[in-house]
């Protein structure tokens, strides 16, 4: 993606969608953002986990980018540090697994498992679960910034 | 040895994923890291066949939960012949490719794709789990649909859309014979479903199972009819790619998947056989037709790896030791010299800017290195002694005969002779004769790429000698026994541990 | 019984989407379609009659459960799809701007 140049002041207010939008954007996309992190961290307790959290958390900035345009998601989250949050997601992911031959065996559950039904128990399942959210967050996100903003020949020429 | 094992995907991935983050700048970064991972994965895979002769069989549990809660990798006979044929052409493209990319932009993601390739392949070879088999097999084939689009050109794009069709498709029907599967037996390790299978009378279901397989495997090893994707695909590739597409990539995913699926888990029956030999005839004879009337060099290439397809899967459908051995060893060496002509043809393309056999001439002048490993590659795919495709090819046919198939026999051999005509006409066209004006100035391939042409052109020349029974016991018979000891042996793996 | 039956429909409108028409989107949404159909076959085998669904909970809950492991292989043949039908997409824009139609009878320049 080419770097645009700032617009003016007067037409960045009219980036993005109607200002009713723009409004209950800011109310609920932190809690979207809140949520996805719920449903990581509580992974293996409750249906969800890594995959599904981090969907929802690509959701909020996808929800960011619709109502406020390219310009504010650029600036929330420059696309570099999706790139780079992606490919850390899974470098942890490979780490956890090459780390289980601490414990003996390839990808074993070395860490201390902890009490049943604890937040902070079953052993390498919740990093687990966060490498992925952050690959599959950082991925979805930057999916949709590729094609959304794919810009064709002639769009460019223009 | 043991913890080697997981490494084989393992390492691939890391690698895989550390480009992004590491590889943007540099380019030696992403070539660096690339080159050492299949270079140690090569190695390491040739160590793996030395472990074989401490034990037949390694089962490596995966977090430590025994079989068949976990899942399993599998280290056997069969495992190790695909896991070197796999790296060694992997190792050589990749060196090939070190000098071939610097005609594209965007080399980490090249790499990236590639190694994520490799694990997906390495997967589908060691896993002993139906359902991780298809996880790698669709790891592997979409880093192919991203590969095969790579230089993102009309035709590259075009092929790369119905490649990716295709093979969804079969995905879904390999798929849907995995839920008929899982449904029947409750589990989906291969040791266990092969127990559970023997102990019970299935009846109508292994039909359904097995003709969902044949489809979706088939189509992954374009098989004909489902070879439509394979003409437009391998072409429009980069030439490193196609050689791993039409060497590696459709033997792991579409031919061992397949072998494995059949003699280890469902069984091996008459009817079975007579599939496979009619599949692999119609494969033979098909794709060599196709072929002979093609000018372009490399899609009368992809045309020949569906007719040389077709002899593996006679060889294997005859389900006799000859039989398996031959189509083993067939498929050993149409890695070898397949890869070779792919290389071949990418370092001419790249000198002369076109693949129209018409408009070449008389290039053994200026790539006298191209010239000679291409001749090595034409006589071992043709069948000349003493290349390795003639000892394979021979053994195919007499392996027909022994088992009465005297008509498969004689379509092997017309389909031979036709090989051998086609390649004539390569030749002649493209490296022999007269220099013509405008190609005078084509230069030979960088030293890298020469390095890895030879090295594979060695290998066709001396290649015959893995038939002597020194070496045929360290490499083909361990895969073989895998083969002929059918599910009952499978099943023998899990008694270690539930005994 | 009926649901296998369903299932296998909605497999064959996804392949008929695949097989049959001419716009490059209409066949990405057949692949996606037929996906869908597999998937759901999957967790219908995995109903067991009068069973709820494979959480333990703290302090006790019901005993008889479904089979969780289909539940896992979908979530990651879904993950697949979705890996599957973004490159898809991406090359099906990309086509388009090179031939600049979607139609699959003018994306025909390889023969042979």
């Amino acid at each position: 993606m080419e770097k645009s140049e700032k617009p003016p002041l007067e037409r960045r207010e009219e980036a993005g969608m109607t200002v009713v939008v723009k409004t209950v954007t800011r109310l609920t996309v932190g809690l979207i953002f809140l949520y996805g992190w719920y449903i990581v961290v509580h992974g293996h307790l409750t249906p969800g986990g890594g995959f599904v959290g981090g969907i929802i958390l690509a959701l909020s900035f996808v929800h960011l980018t619709l109502a406020f345009g390219r310009d504010a998601a650029e600036a929330t989250l420059p696309a570099r540090v999706t790139g780079l949050v992606e490919g850390l997601g899974a470098l942890l992911f490979v780490g956890i697994a090459l780390l289980g031959f601490l414990g003996g065996v390839f990808f074993r559950n070395f860490l201390p498992k902890g009490e049943p039904f604890a937040l902070f128990s079953a052993g390498i399942v919740p990093p687990a679960n966060i490498a992925i959210c952050l690959k599959v967050g950082a991925g979805l996100f930057s999916v949709f910034l590729a094609l959304v903003f794919f810009r064709f020949d002639w769009e460019r020429r223009k | 040895m043991w913890h080697v094992i997981p490494l084989f995907i393992a390492l691939p991935l890391a690698g895989a994923f550390l480009l992004p983050v590491l590889g943007r700048g540099r380019r030696w970064v992403s070539d660096g890291v690339s080159l050492a991972v299949t270079v140690s994965l090569c190695l390491g895979s040739f160590w793996s066949l030395t472990k074989l002769q401490e034990s037949a069989v390694w089962v490596y549990t995966v977090g430590g939960w025994k079989p068949p809660f976990g899942i399993s990798l599998v280290l056997d006979g069969l495992s190790a012949f695909m896991l070197v044929t796999v790296n060694l052409v992997a190792a050589t493209v990749v060196l090939y490719a070190l000098r071939y990319l610097d005609a594209f932009t965007g080399r980490w993601q090249f790499h990236c794709l590639f190694l994520l390739m490799v694990a997906g392949m390495n997967g589908v070879v060691l896993t002993g789990d139906l359902f991780n088999l298809f996880v790698t097999l669709e790891i592997a084939a979409v880093a192919s649909y991203g590969l095969v689009a790579f230089g993102t050109e009309r035709h590259e794009l075009e092929a790369a859309f119905k490649y990716a069709v295709m093979g969804s498709i079969g995905s879904l029907f390999i798929l849907l014979g995995l839920v008929l599967l899982y449904s029947y037996t409750s589990t989906l390790n291969m040791a266990d479903m092969a127990a559970y299978l023997q102990a019970r009378e299935s009846g109508s279901l292994k039909g359904i199972v097995l003709g969902f397989f044949i489809l979706g495997f088939g189509l992954k090893a374009a098989l004909v009819p489902f070879h439509a994707w394979l003409p437009d695909a391998h072409p429009s590739a980069p030439a490193p790619i196609s050689a791993m597409l039409s060497g590696v990539l459709i033997k792991s995913l579409g031919v061992y998947a397949l072998c494995r699926v059949i003699f280890c888990v469902l069984g091996f029956t008459p009817a079975i056989s007579e599939i496979l030999i009619g599949l692999g005839i119609l494969s033979m004879l098909i794709g060599v037709v196709l072929a002979v009337g093609q000018w372009d060099f490399k899609r009368l290439l992809a045309y020949h790896s569906i007719s040389q397809v077709g002899y593996i899967i006679l060889g294997v459908g005859l389900g006799t030791p000859l039989g398996l051995a031959a189509g083993l060893f067939h498929l050993f060496n149409h890695s070898i010299f397949k890869s070779l002509l792919f290389l071949d043809s990418g370092v001419v393309e790249q000198a002369t800017g076109t693949r129209d056999l018409r408009r070449l001439g008389g290039l053994n002048h200026r790539l006298p290195v191209t010239g000679g490993t291409t001749l090595a590659a034409s006589m071992a795919i043709a069948g000349i002694p003493p290349f390795n495709g003639f000892w394979s090819k021979l053994l195919v046919i007499l392996a027909a005969i022994q088992a009465e198939h005297y008509w498969a026999a004689f379509w092997a051999v017309v389909v031979s002779v036709l090989t051998l005509a086609s390649f004539t006409k390569v030749l002649k066209y493209a490296f022999l004769g007269d220099l013509p004006e405008r190609l005078r100035n084509v230069h030979e391939a960088p030293v890298s790429m020469r390095t890895a042409l030879v090295v594979l052109a060695l290998i066709c020349v001396v290649g015959g000698v893995l038939w002597l029974p020194e070496l045929r016991s360290w490499f083909l018979d361990p895969a073989v026994g895998v083969l002929g000891a059918g599910p009952a042996g499978m099943a023998e793996s899990l008694v270690r541990y539930w005994p | 019984m009926t649901q296998y039956f369903l299932c296998f429909v909605l497999f064959c409108v996804g392949l008929y989407g695949m097989l049959a028409k001419r716009n490059l989107v209409k066949i990405i949404l057949g692949l996606v379609v037929a996906e869908a159909a597999v998937n759901l076959l999957f967790v219908l085998v995995a109903y067991r009659t009068g069973a709820f669904a494979p959480i333990v909970e703290a302090g006790g809950g019901p005993t008889r459960m479904v089979d969780p492991l289909p539940h896992a292989l979908v979530l990651t043949a879904i993950v697949i799809g979705l890996a599957t039908t973004a490159l898809m997409i991406a090359i099906a824009m990309r086509i388009y701007a090179h031939y600049g139609t979607y139609d699959i009878e003018e994306v025909r320049e390889l023969k042979g």
